[in-house]
C-alpha cells in the first residue's frame, strides 16, 4: 500500500480514535446521567432544564458542534482548553463535544430505562422514606442501567463512529489519517476497506459482548 | 392468485434485469472518451471553490470552469452540452476510473501516486503553496517567519503535510474545508491559511473578503494542475494538450486567469506560466 500507510501510523490513528471514544463515552454517561435524573425529578425547572438540553444537543448536527467549539469557543470567545497546542485543543474540544452531544442520547436510553421500572418501585422507596436523591441511587438508577444496556450500546457504538466526525477539527484519528492516504495516494477502495475493517474491529464484538450483557442483567419480571 | 403474484414479481425482475443490462451497454458505448456525438461531456469539477470552480446557483465560474468550456469546445462539445459533476478531492481517480465523468478539472496537481490510477493531461496552470495573511499583517513574509504563528489548512491535505514537514514547529490547525479556514483567519483565530496560491486568491477575490486578506506572494512549493482522465487514454490527452496550447496562443488563457485570480492582485509566476504541456504517456 506504499509509504503512507502503514501499521504503525494505522495503530496510532486508531489509538487516537479509541482514547477519544473511551473519554467522551466516559464523559457522556456522567452527563447523560445527570440529564435523566433532571428529566425524572420532581422539580419542574429541573425537568425543564434536562428537556432543554437533549432537545438542543439532540438535533443539533455533530459537525456544527464540533466546527462551533473551536471557530466559536476558542477563536470568538477565547476558551482554549489547552493553551500549549493546537492540537490539544482540539483534541479536548473533541471529547467535549462528544460527550455532550451522546449524552443527550444516553439521557433518552436511561429514561427508556427508568420506564421499564413499575410504578411500584418509585412508591415503594417512597414509602421507605427515601429522599428522591437515595431513591434514584439505590433502587431506580439500578433498575435503569440494566433495563437500558441495549440502547446504551447503540448509542456507545455511535459514539464510536461519530468520532470520525472529529477530523473537520484537525483531530489525528482515523477519519484523518483516511484523508492523508487518499490525498497522498488516490483514492480506492481498498483504502477505504482497511480503515471500515478498523472500524468493524471496534464495534462489533462490543455490541455482541453488550447484548449478551443485556441479556444476563436483564431485572426478570 | 398466489401463481399469478409470483409471476408477476418474476417477470418485473427479469425487466429490471433487462434494463440494468441495457443501462450498462448503453454507458460502454457513451464514455468511450470524447466521442459520443451529441451526449452530455460530464466534467468533473470543485463546486466550492471561488475563482476556480464554484457553483452558485446554476451558475459556474472559474479558472478551471474557464479551462474546461475551452477544451471542451476543442473537442466538438458545446458548451451547452457540458454537464458539471461536483468532484471532491478524495473521489477524483474514483470518479475517473467508473467513468462517471470524462474528464476533471479541480485543482488537481499532478502527482506519481494518482498517475497510478488515472492518466493527467496538461499541465494547463503551475500554483504554488503559499500563505493567505490579513491584509493589515506584515509579520509573515514566508514559511520560515511561521514559527510561533498560528496557521490553517484542511485536514490532509498535500498543503497542510508540506508545511508540516517544512516548519516543524509550526501550529497547524485543521478544518474540514477551506471557508472555514477563511473564517477563523478574518476572526484573528490564526494568522494565516495556507495551501495552493490559486485557491488563496480565489477566497481573497471574493467579495466578502475583498480588502481584508491578502496573499504572501512567495510560493514554496510547485502544483502542476493537470486534467484528469481515464488511465492510458493518450489520443484524448493529445487532443487536450493541443486545446490547451491553443487557448494560451489565443490569449483565452491569460483573460480566464485574469478574470477568475486578478481582482485580489494576484500575480501569477510568469517563470512557470503558462506551462508547456508534458508529453502523453
Amino acid at each position: 500500500m506504499g509509504n503512507g500507510l502503514t501499521i504503525s501510523t494505522l495503530l496510532s490513528a486508531f489509538g487516537s480514535t479509541v482514547l477519544l471514544a473511551a473519554l467522551s463515552a466516559i464523559g457522556a454517561l456522567v452527563l447523560g446521567t445527570v440529564v435523566a435524573v433532571l428529566r425524572v425529578s420532581p422539580v419542574r425547572v429541573l425537568q425543564l432544564l434536562g428537556t432543554w438540553y437533549v432537545n438542543v444537543f439532540r438535533n443539533t448536527p455533530l459537525t456544527l458542534l464540533m466546527v462551533s467549539s473551536i471557530l466559536g469557543a476558542t477563536f470568538i470567545l477565547g476558551i482554549n482548553l489547552d493553551p500549549t497546542s493546537i492540537k490539544g485543543n482540539a483534541f479536548r474540544w473533541a471529547v467535549v463535544m462528544l460527550s455532550v452531544y451522546h449524552g443527550a442520547f444516553v439521557c433518552e436510553a436511561l429514561r427508556s430505562g427508568v420506564n421499564t421500572i413499575p410504578d411500584g418501585q418509585a412508591e415503594a422507596a417512597r414509602s421507605m422514606g427515601l429522599t428522591f436523591g437515595q431513591s434514584m441511587q439505590h433502587v431506580l438508577l439500578p433498575q435503569a442501567f440494566r433495563g437500558a444496556i441495549a440502547p446504551l450500546g447503540s448509542v456507545l457504538i455511535a459514539l464510536i463512529k461519530n468520532t470520525t466526525v472529529a477530523a473537520v477539527i484537525g483531530v489525528s484519528e482515523a477519519a484523518n489519517l483516511m484523508q492523508v492516504t487518499i490525498e497522498n495516494e488516490g483514492s480506492g477502495l481498498s483504502i477505504f476497506l482497511v480503515f471500515a475493517l478498523g472500524f468493524v474491529i471496534l464495534t462489533l464484538p462490543l455490541g455482541l459482548w453488550l447484548t449478551s450483557l443485556s441479556r444476563r442483567l436483564a431485572v426478570k419480571r | 392468485m398466489k401463481i399469478r403474484q409470483i409471476g408477476a414479481v418474476t417477470a418485473a425482475s427479469v425487466l429490471a434485469l433487462g434494463l440494468t443490462a441495457c443501462g450498462d451497454s448503453a454507458k460502454d458505448g457513451g464514455s468511450t472518451a470524447g466521442g459520443g456525438g451529441g451526449a452530455k461531456f460530464k466534467v468533473g469539477i470543485k463546486f466550492d471553490q471561488p475563482g476556480l470552480g464554484l457553483k452558485e446557483g446554476a451558475k459556474y465560474t472559474g479558472l478551471d470552469v474557464d479551462v474546461a468550456t475551452y477544451i471542451a469546445k476543442e473537442l466538438g462539445h458545446a458548451a451547452g452540452d457540458i454537464q458539471w459533476v461536483q468532484s471532491p478531492s478524495a473521489q477524483r481517480e474514483t470518479l475517473i476510473s467508473t467513468g462517471q465523468v470524462d474528464m476533471v478539472v479541480a485543482t488537481y496537481s499532478i502527482t506519481d501516486a494518482r498517475k497510478e490510477k488515472i492518466s493527467f493531461a496538461g499541465p494547463y496552470f503551475v500554483a504554488g503553496q503559499d500563505l493567505l495573511v490579513r491584509a493589515d499583517d506584515s509579520s509573515i513574509t514566508g514559511p520560515d517567519a511561521l514559527t510561533g504563528k498560528k496557521l490553517c489548512s484542511v485536514t490532509g491535505s498535500t498543503s497542510a503535510q508540506n508545511v508540516k514537514k517544512k516548519v516543524p514547529g509550526v501550529q497547524l490547525q485543521e478544518f474540514g474545508t477551506y471557508s472555514e479556514c477563511v473564517a477563523a483567519l478574518v476572526s484573528k483565530g490564526v494568522d494565516a491559511l495556507t495551501t495552493d496560491n490559486t485557491i488563496l486568491a480565489g477566497y481573497a477575490s471574493q467579495e466578502q473578503y475583498k480588502g481584508k486578506l491578502k496573499v504572501v506572494g512567495a510560493p514554496f512549493s510547485t502544483e502542476r494542475y493537470g486534467i484528469g482522465i481515464k488511465k492510458g487514454d493518450t489520443a484524448t490527452c493529445e487532443k487536450i494538450n493541443t486545446a490547451i496550447a491553443k487557448m494560451i496562443t489565443d490569449k483565452a488563457w491569460q483573460k480566464a486567469v485574469d478574470d477568475n485570480l486578478g481582482p485580489a492582485g494576484f500575480k501569477v509566476d510568469a517563470a512557470t506560466n503558462p506551462p508547456k504541456q508534458d508529453a502523453c504517456s
